[in-house]
């Protein structure tokens, strides 16, 4: 006989916390919707949604026609009915035929209708690269939401906060469009989802390592690069800082700021392009915040400003842990 | 008419895999009629319900005049643009009025009238059009979604509204209106395509006016109708006068009461006339004779009507006098209230992004404020 603490306490998957997140939702709230290409039957191509259908029936997990603005649009005209749709885009490039609806009327319609017609509707996209996928499947999509006022951006990078920030998103009152790093839904951790690991909401950054040399600023798909790399930081003597961000929009400036000041100096790390990257408007803002305190200037360490590359090439693309040392070494230690 | 029922409305015609592929040999079901369905001026107006008409010619005389007004109150500087819809009042009153309550209404930018004739207040409904803000009312309240700008787009809400209405067992469709450059729009396809697929409630209905801007229907479509367009999806298709509000009136209801009992969604074409330019701000004189105006001037919906009701003695001085009367004082409140200054608040411009402000935001508001304070100051 098993008992509940011995089930509790296992490795699971941050594509099981993401489902779990999903079941947990539709269990406790009826008005919760699952909706998108293949998320019924085969429970997605990524099997996030595994097992919904079957438990909750066609009407709450639908496998919708092909067609990304439909699936969008459609979404909308069920949140304004009171419905709270979570959507699957499959691919972060296949989003892109929804970007009218998601710029136009997602993002917007709170402020068109001032404020009487919220929309809770939770975008979920599988994005970024590491997973030598093919042409379309690995963008970094993250800039073109950041950019759009009225919508939320998240993405996790760990297993409790897949779960947390997901049961964050369906719940909020504002559409959140949910980027989840596809190389890490099969990272594991001990992970209890009987008794989720409380995580702090959305808008809040985490401290994932303390430091004193220097602070790494990332999200999603780069955290365990940066973790890994501050590893190997401590040989060259040192001790490395690292923030998730785990939210976009809005940005947790302060617990950035604090460590900034803290240690001196910031290296921003993400797999989207540099230029006009979200990255960018981090470097700003501490450069701003931080000016007095820095001890030399913010760093950026990102993707090339190229479209994503053929999956033999995505090697040389990806920031890597060498890339993240070689900047840290340019912050002049020496100093 | 008659109803076009969809062959086997439920699974029963998705037979799969097919046990041989035939071409087609009987007529279609679901293909239009070949000729706008028209019922003033023939024999089936003796059928029309007389007191249901009057209210039709009321609305249609304080729609026409309230377009004039709200053109007047371009020129007067107290719109940014109005899109008229002179020559097209029909279809944006019948389109309010075959709905009930608890239905919904999702109408384009060039849809004031319809908006206003479900009940809205025309000053609400011309907030966007002032420009103090996007949409002047609570879409929920009034079952009216805002006024849509970005062609299409509204077709698929009309579609998730009606749908989600009926998983909770709402009896609730949805009417969404569009032009007919918007048809050539992917939303309008995939609204069309979720529409018939899921069954759901709605009725489209495409104002065919002739232009989009300034380009005719033939660079828009090679389909025969915009009507045949239904085909394609498994939905009837209905090509109906669109000046003709009692033929509207038929289609319409017919396709409101078949989306109510669980029949799908209904594509109808109105075709009509855009008497007058795009907007304000285009010239029609670039793109279209004075000569084809004039033909469409004979066809006009007020008059179509009044000629109908009158000839058949039910409409008489009194009526048509106290329609003008109800119009005037229309235009006039219109008028008094549309010139009093709108109050602004600019600290507004942070309080609807999110429901809780970012402290991006809240840094700006603040900014804004200090601003403002400083203004009032000097
Ligand atoms: C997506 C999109 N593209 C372009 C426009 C600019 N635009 C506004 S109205 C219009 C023509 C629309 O014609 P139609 O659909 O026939 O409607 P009508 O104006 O005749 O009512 C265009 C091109 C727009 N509003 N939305």
């Amino acid at each position: 006989m098993t008992t509940v603490a011995q089930q509790a306490v296992k490795p699971a998957t941050m594509a099981q916390a993401l489902t779990r997140a999903m079941r947990d939702a539709m269990a406790e709230d009826p008005t919760v919707h699952v909706m998108g290409e293949d998320v019924g039957t085969l429970g997605g191509v990524f099997r996030i949604t595994d097992g919904l259908a079957k438990e909750f029936g066609e009407d709450r997990v639908t496998d919708t026609p092909l067609a990304e603005a439909g699936i969008l649009g459609t979404a909308v005209g069920m949140a304004m009915y009171g419905l709270r749709p979570v959507v699957e885009m499959q691919f972060d490039a296949f989003a892109y035929p929804a970007f009218e609806q998601l710029i136009s009327h997602v993002a917007k319609m709170r402020n068109r209708t001032r404020g009487a017609m919220p929309l809770p509707i939770t975008i979920r996209v599988p994005y970024g690269g590491g997973i030598g996928g093919v042409e379309h499947h690995c963008d970094s999509s993250e800039a073109y939401y950041t950019a759009t006022p009225g919508l939320t951006v998240v993405t996790p990078a760990t297993v409790e906060d897949a779960y947390g920030l997901l049961r964050a998103s369906i719940a909020s009152d504002d559409p959140v469009v949910f980027l989840e790093p596809k190389r890490l839904y099969w990272s594991k951790a001990q992970w209890s989802p009987d008794a989720p690991v409380a995580v702090p909401g959305i808008g809040e950054a985490l401290v994932r390592r303390t430091g004193t040399s220097a602070t790494l600023i990332t999200y999603g798909p780069s955290l365990p690069v940066c973790l890994e790399a501050a590893e190997a930081a401590r040989e060259e003597g040192w001790d490395l800082e690292v923030v998730d961000l785990r939210s976009l929009v809005p940005f947790d400036e302060e617990t950035v700021v604090a460590s900034v000041r803290r240690t001196g100096r910031a290296v921003v790390v993400h797999e989207a392009g540099g230029f006009g990257g979200p990255g960018a408007e981090i470097a700003a803002r501490v450069t701003e915040r931080c000016f007095h305190h820095l001890e030399a200037p913010v760093l950026r360490v990102t993707g090339f400003d190229i479209p994503y590359p053929p999956p033999m090439l995505e090697k040389y693309h990806l920031p890597g842990v060498e890339r993240i040392l070689d900047a840290v070494a340019r912050l002049q230690w020496e100093n | 008419m008659t109803v076009q029922e969809l062959p086997g409305a439920g699974a029963s015609h998705r037979v799969t895999p097919p046990p041989a592929w035939r071409p087609r040999t009987e007529a279609a079901p679901l293909l239009p009629d070949p000729e706008p369905y028209r019922v003033l001026g023939t024999a089936a107006a003796e059928h029309l319900d007389p007191a249901l008409m009057r209210r039709y010619y009321a609305e249609l005389v304080r729609g026409r005049r309230y377009n004039a007004q709200a053109t007047a109150l371009t020129r007067q500087g107290r719109l940014a643009v109005y899109p008229s819809t002179v020559g097209q009042e029909a279809a944006e009153i019948a389109a309010a009025l075959v709905l009930e309550e608890q239905d919904w209404l999702f109408p384009s930018y060039r849809d004031t009238l319809a908006a206003v004739a479900r009940g809205l207040d025309p000053v609400q409904a011309l907030t966007l059009l002032r420009g103090d803000w996007h949409t002047g009312y609570d879409p929920r309240e009034h079952r009216i979604a805002p006024l849509c700008t970005p062609l299409a787009t509204q077709l698929p809400h009309a579609v998730g509204v009606a749908h989600a209405a009926r998983l909770r067992g709402d009896e609730v469709v949805a009417l969404a209106m569009v032009g007919d450059g918007g048809t050539s729009e992917g939303d309008f396809h995939e609204a069309l395509n979720f529409a018939a697929v899921w069954q759901a409630p709605v009725v489209f209905l495409v104002q065919n006016n002739g232009f989009a801007i300034s380009v005719p229907l033939a660079k828009q479509t090679a389909a025969p109708t915009l009507a045949h367009k239904a085909v394609g999806y498994g939905m009837p298709g209905r090509l109906v006068d669109g000046n003709d509000v009692a033929a509207l009136h038929e289609v319409l209801t017919e396709a409101v009461q078949r989306a109510r009992a669980g029949g799908g969604p209904t594509l109808i074409e109105a075709v009509t006339y855009r008497m007058e330019a795009h907007t304000n701000a285009d010239d029609a004189t670039r793109y279209r004779t004075d000569s084809e105006v004039e033909a469409w001037k004979a066809h006009d919906p007020v008059e179509l009507l009044e000629r109908e009701l009158t000839g058949r003695g039910w409409l008489d001085e009194t009526a048509v006098r106290e329609a003008r009367d109800a119009a005037e004082a229309m235009a006039a409140d219109l008028r008094e209230r549309m010139n009093a200054e709108p109050v602004l608040n600019p600290m507004d411009l942070f309080a609807h992004v999110y429901a809780e402000q970012t402290g991006r935001l809240r840094e700006q508001a603040a900014m804004l404020r200090a601003e403002l304070e400083a203004e009032d100051d000097a």
